[in-house]
């Protein structure tokens, strides 16, 4: 008698559909193998916005009454294996305000498994994850996140390589053969999906993590107010208006205390100060309101705020002055222009060493343009997810800045059968 | 005619009788509580509250918006607004059309904005009719509204006052809700009681929205998007306004007392005949007219009826209520209202008074009468039936049937 708990944490929008079909995945694997199961996602992440980390969950157990007993709250509370479909994820996970900042495998058992899809070493992914006070596993499936999205979904095989991988971690209750059977027959009917999961069940690695492993930070959190505490009338009071930054100069608006954002991006600016003509068009556009005026009259990026949609980027007129670098590219959140303004040549060096490292790793934010889709998935090999991206968000100054991106459609042999088109395409 | 002298020796009028409706003596103590806002779409019998409203500003006597909104969803949603800002409002329908209103009916509570509105009660379509019956106002019973039934002209003008005086009171800013029995209230006009300004002055104090007004000065944001960890919260908070109300509605009826010199001992319900009563029957609005007529003609027949008229709805006075009901023999509830597939198919007055009496000690046989639905006469027939049938019932010690339809053509 047994079960098996898994949660899908995954960026909302981005990799709605990427998580739905993994649970469903898992549900029909396990069926294949002879238990029962369900599929479903946490109530409360519905509305979700672009990239807000969420959650989809499965439950699998040997018998009905065994699986009733687990399902029989409102969101497991414990899991037996954490997926993570995107490995920024592993700075942690904030999905509304005041819940704080929840570790990536916080709700692992003992010698539970947390499997991610990533390019980065474990070296690499355990400074960003928290500490924990039991040991867990930590597998590494290489792939870059697979990002599409709300209408579309990208076929890039992840969803079969993770259930691939969870029958080498868990095969009491998927074995290969009912992953394989069940891509088979159940779901995908891909005989090359099966392959997928077949070289993923192969190739997955993984290493037992110790207490002592990982990041160190004390992770923010906050109480939640008793019922007599909250102000009455459904009012909260408003976030009240900035303050200049130093010597009555600039300005920087105050912020919601209860909700950082630090995880929500998965993506962030590197501004260059140096050829920034203070257009102000990134302060405007920006719709979090997240760049503080400095007194020199530049803008800088306030990650207590920034969400990452790239917006600033695309609306920069200045060439490679505004650049979406890969979050996990970060280890702090610290202002870039303090960092500027107190040696502008190591400035440079850092800045430019953050932009290299983008190459291959920026995540694209749903289909831009007629194409992108088939260029992603038929330009690389599916182990690192596709072609790299390295144009970031094109958006109206694209010509100006000679950013081009391809909009020729692929002749290649394409592996997608019945893709959507991207809406606005 | 009261007559009073000021510390300057002059003399001045406090109370002056006047002639009116239901509807008109609502619109006198709305001029007495100089309302800022009023909205209004026409709907019988709600429609002779906003002409007389518009009458009173017409003519000079009353300062205030007057927006004829383009239905009642608008009607309700204007005013609430204009409560947040710190206006007084008054706002009211009737039926259906109260009815169409009823999402920003449900948020008013919830937002705590301390509206005052008139329900002229009317039958809900369909069929198409314009009669009592109290459903309409009852629809709104879980919600956190406060609900009040008045008997007269002179009760309409008084529980006015008193309904901006308890709602606008900082421990509660709850929504009331006035209902008037449409024809028989809100149509016949009777001598009423008005009194001066500087009385009502003395008694209601100015709305004074406080931490909660929605201006540049108090930056505030209202009705956000929850998830679930916060709406029971915010349900326990309305729950706790409205329980603080019990208070503050005795308080403001003994405050009522002391300035204007009238008013009842016993804000919750009045009781008639009950100090030996063995049959109390129980009901709301004007059908107590019928029943008092019936128990003083029973009375010199030597039998001991009395008569409990509920004025509190919600909240609803279950600890009074269960007093009041302890030398009972039997009780015959008369509802002007429906609770289709209820327990034992009462009215949901009934209902609520068999719930008080769960787990009193004495519980005497309670008999639930549906009764006068669309505005058909209640008769002294139909009471007279209520009251051979209580009187069975104590005598057995037990109800033959918990529900009857009383004027029914069978």
């Amino acid at each position: 008698m047994a079960h098996l708990t898994v949660e899908v944490v995954y960026r909302g929008i981005f990799q709605k559909n990427l998580a739905a079909r993994i649970t469903r995945g898992i549900v029909l694997s396990s069926r294949k193998a002879g238990r029962w199961g369900i599929s479903f996602g946490r109530y409360g992440d519905s509305p979700q916005r672009n990239g807000v980390p969420a959650k989809d969950f499965a439950i699998v157990a040997d018998t009905k009454e065994e699986l009733e007993q687990h399902m029989a709250r409102y969101e497991p509370k414990e899991l037996h294996v954490t997926i993570c479909v995107d490995d920024t994820l592993f700075k942690g996970v904030e999905s509304w305000a005041w819940y704080g900042l929840q570790p990536i495998n916080r709700l692992l058992l003992p010698d539970g498994h947390l499997l991610v899809t990533s390019t980065r070493s474990q070296s690499e992914l355990l400074r960003d994850a928290h500490k924990k006070d039991s040991p867990y596993n930590l597998w590494i499936l290489r792939g870059k996140a697979s990002f599409s999205g709300l209408w579309v979904f990208k076929e890039d095989h992840t969803e079969a390589r993770l259930l691939g991988a969870l029958a080498k971690i868990a095969p009491h209750f998927m074995d290969i053969d009912a992953v394989s059977a069940a891509i088979r027959e159940a779901e995908w009917g891909s005989e090359l999906k099966v392959t997928s999961a077949r070289k993923a069940y192969e190739r997955i690695e993984g290493r037992r993590i110790a207490i002592t492993e990982g990041n160190d930070e004390v992770p923010f959190s906050f109480e939640m107010p008793k019922w007599w505490e909250m102000r009455e009338g459904l009012t909260i009071p408003a976030i009240p208006v900035g303050k200049p930054v130093e010597g009555g100069k600039g300005y920087r608006p105050e912020r919601n205390p209860y909700f950082k954002k630090f995880s929500t991006r998965t993506m962030r600016p590197v501004v260059n100060f140096d050829t920034c003509v203070k257009c102000t068009l990134c302060w405007i556009q920006c719709p979090d309101s997240c760049f503080d005026v400095t007194p020199d009259g530049l803008y800088d990026a306030n990650m207590e705020s920034c969400c990452g949609c790239g917006v600033c980027e695309a609306v920069c007129p200045v060439k490679d002055c505004i650049t979406m670098v890969n979050e996990s590219a970060f280890d702090d959140n610290k202002s870039q222009w303090e960092m500027w303004r107190q040696d502008k040549d190591a400035y440079q060096v850092w800045a430019k060493q953050k932009i290299q490292d983008k190459v291959g790793t920026v995540r694209s934010h749903g289909f831009r343009y007629r194409g992108q889709y088939e260029e992603e998935l038929a330009e690389g090999e599916l182990e690192v997810g596709g072609m790299p991206v390295t144009e970031g968000i094109p958006g109206e100054n694209a010509e100006a800045k000679g950013v081009r991106p391809k909009r020729h459609i692929h002749e290649a042999t394409s592996i997608v059968t019945g893709v959507p088109e991207a809406p606005g395409a | 005619m009261a007559v009073a002298t000021k510390p300057g020796g002059a003399a001045i009028v406090e109370e002056q009788e006047m002639l009116i409706s239901g509807s008109e003596a609502v619109a006198e103590a709305l001029t007495l509580a100089d309302i800022d806002v009023v909205t209004a779409y026409p709907i019988r019998p709600y429609d002779t509250v906003m002409q007389a409203i518009a009458k009173k500003i017409a003519n000079g006597k009353l300062v205030a918006e007057y927006i004829v909104a383009e239905g009642e969803h608008s009607q309700f949603e204007i005013v609430k607004h204009a409560s947040t800002v710190g206006a007084r409002v008054f706002c009211g329908s009737s039926g259906v059309g109260w009815m169409y209103a009823m999402e920003a009916i449900t948020v008013t509570p919830a937002l705590r904005v301390p509206m005052v509105a008139l329900v002229g009660n009317r039958a809900l379509d369909d069929p198409g009719a314009f009669g009592v019956e109290h459903n309409d106002a009852l629809s709104v019973r879980d919600l956190g509204w406060m609900l009040c039934w008045i008997d007269t002209s002179q009760e309409a003008l008084d529980t006015t006052l008193i309904a901006y005086r308890v709602a606008e009171d900082r421990r509660i800013f709850l929504p009331v809700a006035i209902s008037a029995d449409g024809a028989f209230l809100t149509h016949s006009q009777a001598i009423t009681k008005v009194p001066s300004a500087e009385l009502v002055h003395r008694f209601l104090p100015p709305y004074n929205r406080g931490d909660l007004l929605l201006h540049p000065d108090n930056p505030i944001t209202v009705a956000p998007q929850v998830n679930e960890d916060w709406v029971i919260e915010i349900r326990r908070q309305n729950d706790e306004a409205i329980r603080r109300a019990y208070g503050v509605i005795e308080e403001a009826y003994a405050d009522f007392r002391r300035v204007f010199g009238r008013g009842p001992e016993n804000p919750w319900f009045e009781e008639y005949m009950m100090d030996d009563a063995e049959i109390v029957l129980m009901g709301m609005g004007t059908l107590s007219l019928p029943v008092k007529v019936a128990i003083r003609n029973l009375r010199q027949q030597g039998k001991k009826v009395g008569l409990i008229r509920l004025r509190w709805f919600r909240p609803f006075p279950y600890e009074q209520l269960a007093r009041a009901l302890r030398n009972a023999k039997a009780i015959g509830v008369i509802d002007r209202d429906y609770s289709f597939g209820s327990p034992f198919g009462s009215g949901v007055v009934a209902t609520e008074v068999r719930a008080t009496l769960y787990n009193a000690q004495h519980r005497p046989p309670l008999i639930g009468f549906i009764c006068g639905l669309g505005g058909r006469e209640v008769t002294l027939e139909d009471v007279n039936k209520t009251v051979d049938i209580c009187f069975a019932a104590a005598n057995a010690g037990r109800a033959e049937r918990a529900t009857y339809w009383l004027g029914v053509r069978e």
